[in-house]
């Protein structure tokens, strides 16, 4: 028998995800007579499928759903066949409840994907396939549903397929099945359907009955967060926890963190005796050879495979809260069994779930994804999310409500941690600056294509070198032609153009030079992106001003008539939008000022 | 009474099951100030108890089990709780509403809607307050009812006890929110995924003591709207009619023996009601006369503090 299996449905609303899991357990016979009663009664009060009973109603628990003929929250059943168990969530269809959807999915390692035969693939069947695909499931059944609508058309079926796949392509999923059925009458289900006499495939039931879904695993090396200590008495000390990855026995060595000390598993202690082994999954109480100070929300994992300790984060953010994401707040983060408080430092960029591209964003709404930086007032151990959902798996709570409001995903630990091994050099960034005799920092010129960014660089470059300081010059245009090559000028590789220079910048500041960045960098966020790389009073934003019908008038470049012509896409100031600095650390505003003017100001804000 | 010696193979999904279930309790436990387990003394309250005894062994059960007594038990029951009690040695508290046993509520005067409203929900929302417990531990399963099939593992009950099933908080994977805000409280239900095939397979599987009434055995009892309800004692009112006879009946759950119909049934042992359940067309909850007051009952009853 295989091991059970946890699926989640999803889908649009009115797909038919309520029905199709009534169809199921209806068939496989754990639904009660008495229950059948019930939604029989309730099916002549708000059914819609006519006299018959509408199985949807078995799912739909809470009375608003019944009345309301939609599915707001998840239920949970459980049923099995002779050949295996399975957990089922039935996950709500609308928008409006992505959060619920995403608790269903969560715990899943398979995902039924329904898709209305006469509606095809909307976008909310998208947007829960990339959820689903972010939270880590990658095999997904597609139940092309209400094939009995469109008279059982296999060339609907196969377009609708192909159309699918191209969604699930994007979104991590790495096995698909197509299978065509009616939940309402129950053809391919669980038995097939004389009308589908072209399909040969296996029935749903079948197809779930056999499918192997491992859970993603990366990592198989013994890891336990301690969830509880047991003190009875002064000779047992016990440390309980479920087991994350691995397997664990008597005599093994072992590392506590995030510390990192080592010891030796004495015995794995369950009621009535002892066990010899347990593995991911078990439930079980360690005790170690030596005393050990131990705490709820440490790490014991194998002395040979350490697990990472870090106190800021690049993740994954799933916002459930109603308010907004406020960058900078203070929240409790939960991850494991560690509580910390636990601040985003930046939205790097949200996600759009249905077209799976990334925006520039300054905050998340209800529903949204992002990617996000995030820095907790602890270090915590951990693991990368796509390795181990338990370990790379973190809930945020509002600090006063204690509401769930976000659910993240643990990508990388950003490398500023202090704890990180490979910063220990014995040239210090301070070493460097000291021998080259001067303060590094990053000026940062941001502004309209032609407001004069490369003209002041050029000049104060000048300057700096001749008073015997070491400099350098980022140029747009210039690194477009070598580093950033491969990227274009939609939003996201604008996001991503920003980003590598910021770091390339950060790095020659910590080589000791003074870096001067004309970029037109055109969103705030990214801006501040920039900022947030480089330590306080480092990076100076220098906002490089003047009216848009100056820069027009200069065009060193000829492209705002390129632009006008509508040769140029995406074009700064004409087609895509410039967020000027609300609070730069220097405005300079050329349209009145001489370049000379300007550099002499800066040079004056440095001293 | 204990089941067979030999346990059967528990399969995977027994494992799995327990493992979560010790998790939710370990969890629950390290986070509450004042946990308390509602004790029911049915089959879900036995296995939730073993499971308890299990996660924290050899500690003994960290937290006080909380019995609400209607006064309208089947007299089995009341014996095998205390039994129980003294032979685990466990921290047993019970509790009956003073106020509503003085009006003479009582189960045929009131209507069954109106009795439990008084002698359980409100009963429990006493004992809870007075004890100002913040983890409630219970042996709910998602599978008994469909509105228990939409509720978290950890639910959160406002400050009055109420249910809000339209502002759940997101469950994600095994993180659990504890959070709390003043009187603001969590019902815990370390069951949540079992079946009731489960529950007897499990009960088979580590040999857990339960009530006799489970099992099949000759009983006075009356035939009343399509159950059999047993005549427990003297206060057992009988219907014009009415004429108990002994039939070899057993209860599939059990509660106030007025309103808890049973099933005429061979089944002695565990493995017998195993056979039974996997061949049952009704429900256990079947035999709930207050799962039928209304369109939905238990729905209402949580929202107003009823486990």
């Amino acid at each position: 028998m295989l091991p059970p299996l946890r699926l989640v449905l999803c889908g649009s609303v009115d797909d038919g995800k309520s029905t199709l899991i009534g169809r199921l357990l209806h068939e496989c016979q754990a639904v009660h007579e008495d229950q059948l009663q019930a939604v029989a009664q309730a099916s002549r009060r708000y059914g819609t499928q006519g006299s018959d009973p509408d199985l949807a109603l078995l799912m739909d628990g809470l009375m608003a759903e019944r009345e309301q003929g939609i599915t707001i929250d998840v239920a949970w059943r459980r049923f099995e066949t002779p050949r295996r168990a399975f957990f089922v969530a039935d996950a709500p269809g609308h928008e409006q409840y992505t959060r619920n959807m995403a608790t269903g999915a969560s715990t899943a390692d398979f995902a039924v994907v329904l898709v209305d035969a006469e509606k095809g693939v909307l976008p909310q069947t998208a947007r829960h396939s990339r959820i689903a695909g972010m939270l880590g499931i990658r095999h997904v059944v597609l139940a092309v549903n209400k094939m009995d609508r469109v008279g059982w058309d296999r060339t609907r079926f196969d377009a609708i397929a192909g159309a699918y796949r191209a969604v699930a392509e994007d979104t991590g999923i790495t096995g698909m099945r197509a299978i065509p059925l009616s939940a309402l009458t129950g053809e391919n289900v669980t038995r097939h359907g004389a009308r589908a006499g072209w399909y040969s495939g296996p029935t749903l039931l079948d197809h779930l009955e056999t499918v192997e879904a491992a859970p993603p695993g990366g990592n198989e090396s013994f890891r336990m967060p301690v969830q509880y200590v047991n003190r009875p008495h002064s000779d047992f000390r016990g440390y309980c926890g479920r087991i994350a990855s691995g397997a664990v026995a008597a005599g093994d060595r072992v590392r506590i963190f995030p510390g990192g000390t080592e010891t030796e598993i004495e015995r794995i202690v369950v009621r009535k005796g002892e066990r010899e082994r347990a593995e991911r999954g078990d439930s079980v109480t360690l005790m170690l050879r030596e005393e050990r100070d131990v705490s709820r929300g440490d790490v014991i994992a194998a002395a040979d495979a350490p697990v990472e300790v870090a106190d800021q984060f690049q993740a994954q953010l799933l916002w459930m809260g109603d308010a907004p994401l406020v960058v900078g707040r203070p929240h409790l983060l939960k991850l494991h069994a560690r509580e910390t408080g636990a601040t985003v430092t930046r939205i790097r960029h949200r996600l759009d779930v249905v077209d799976g591209r990334t925006r520039p964003a300054s905050t998340l709404g209800l529903n949204d994804i992002g990617s996000v930086n995030l820095e907790t007032d602890r270090p915590l151990p951990f693991a990368r999310y796509d390795e181990n959902r338990t370990l790379g798996g973190f809930v945020l709570l509002d600090r006063r409500t204690g509401a769930t409001v976000g659910a993240g995903m643990v990508r990388f630990p950003l490398m500023r941690a202090a704890n990180l091994r490979w910063q220990d050099f014995d040239v210090t960034r301070e070493t460097r600056a000291q021998a080259k005799g001067q303060r590094p920092r990053c000026l940062w010129l941001t502004g309209l294509p032609g407001s004069g960014k490369s003209t002041i660089a050029n000049l104060l470059e000048k300057r700096l070198v001749a008073e015997g300081r070491h400099t350098y010059v980022l140029d747009g245009d210039n690194v477009r032609h070598g580093l950033n090559r491969d990227l274009g000028f939609t939003e996201a590789d604008r996001v991503e153009n920003i980003r590598r220079v910021a770091e390339v910048a950060r790095l020659m500041v910590d080589a000791g030079l003074i870096v001067i960045v004309a970029f037109i960098s055109p969103y705030r966020a990214e801006r501040e992106f920039a900022r947030g790389r480089f330590e306080p009073g480092d990076f100076r934003e220098i906002f490089v001003d003047a009216p848009l019908g100056i820069c027009e008038a200069r065009d060193p470049k000829g492209l705002y008539a390129r632009a006008r012509r509508g040769e140029v896409k995406n074009f700064t100031g004409i087609s895509s939008p410039y967020e000027p600095p609300e609070g730069p650390d220097l405005r300079l505003d050329t349209g009145t000022e001489s370049p000379e003017r300007c550099v002499e100001r800066v040079l004056e804000s440095l001293d | 009474m204990t089941a067979g010696t030999t346990p059967p193979d528990r399969g995977p999904i027994l494992g799995t099951l327990e493992s979560e279930a010790i998790e939710i309790l370990r969890e629950g436990v390290a986070t509450a100030e004042r946990p308390v387990m509602l004790y029911s003394i049915g089959k879900d309250s036995s296995v939730l108890l073993h499971l308890a005894r299990k996660a924290f062994w050899p500690a003994a059960v960290p937290f006080p089990l909380l019995h609400i007594d209607t006064t309208w038990k089947f007299r089995e029951m009341i014996a095998f709780r205390d039994r129980t009690a003294a032979e685990l040695g466990l921290d047993l508290r019970v509790h009956t509403n003073e106020e509503g046993l003085r009006s003479g509520i009582n189960p045929f005067d009131h209507g069954s809607a109106h009795y439990t409203d008084v002698m359980k929900t409100e009963a429990l929302r006493q004992a809870l307050d007075a004890g100002r417990h913040d983890i409630i531990f219970g042996g709910a399963r998602r599978d008994e009812e469909r509105s228990r099939a939409k509720e978290r593992v950890f639910s959160l009950r406002t400050a009055g006890h109420r249910w809000e099933p339209r502002a759940q908080r997101p469950e994600i994977w095994n993180l659990y929110n504890t959070r709390l805000r003043p009187g603001e409280s969590l019902r815990v239900s370390p069951l949540s995924n079992w079946t009731e095939t489960d529950v007897w397979r499990y009960v088979a599987a580590e040999g857990i003591p339960v009530v006799p009434l489970y099992f099949a055995s000759k009983r006075p009892v009356v035939e009343r709207e399509g159950g059999l309800v047993l005549v427990d004692d003297e206060r057992m009112r009988l219907r014009p009619g009415e004429e108990p006879a002994i039939r070899r009946v057993r209860f599939r759950t059990l509660g106030c023996y007025p309103l808890t119909a049973g099933i005429e049934s061979e089944a002695g042992t565990v493995e017998a009601i195993l056979a039974e359940t996997l061949a049952a067309n009704r429900s256990e909850r079947q035999g709930r006369r207050i799962d039928h007051d209304g369109e939905a009952p238990m729905e209402r009853r949580k929202r107003e503090g009823y486990f």
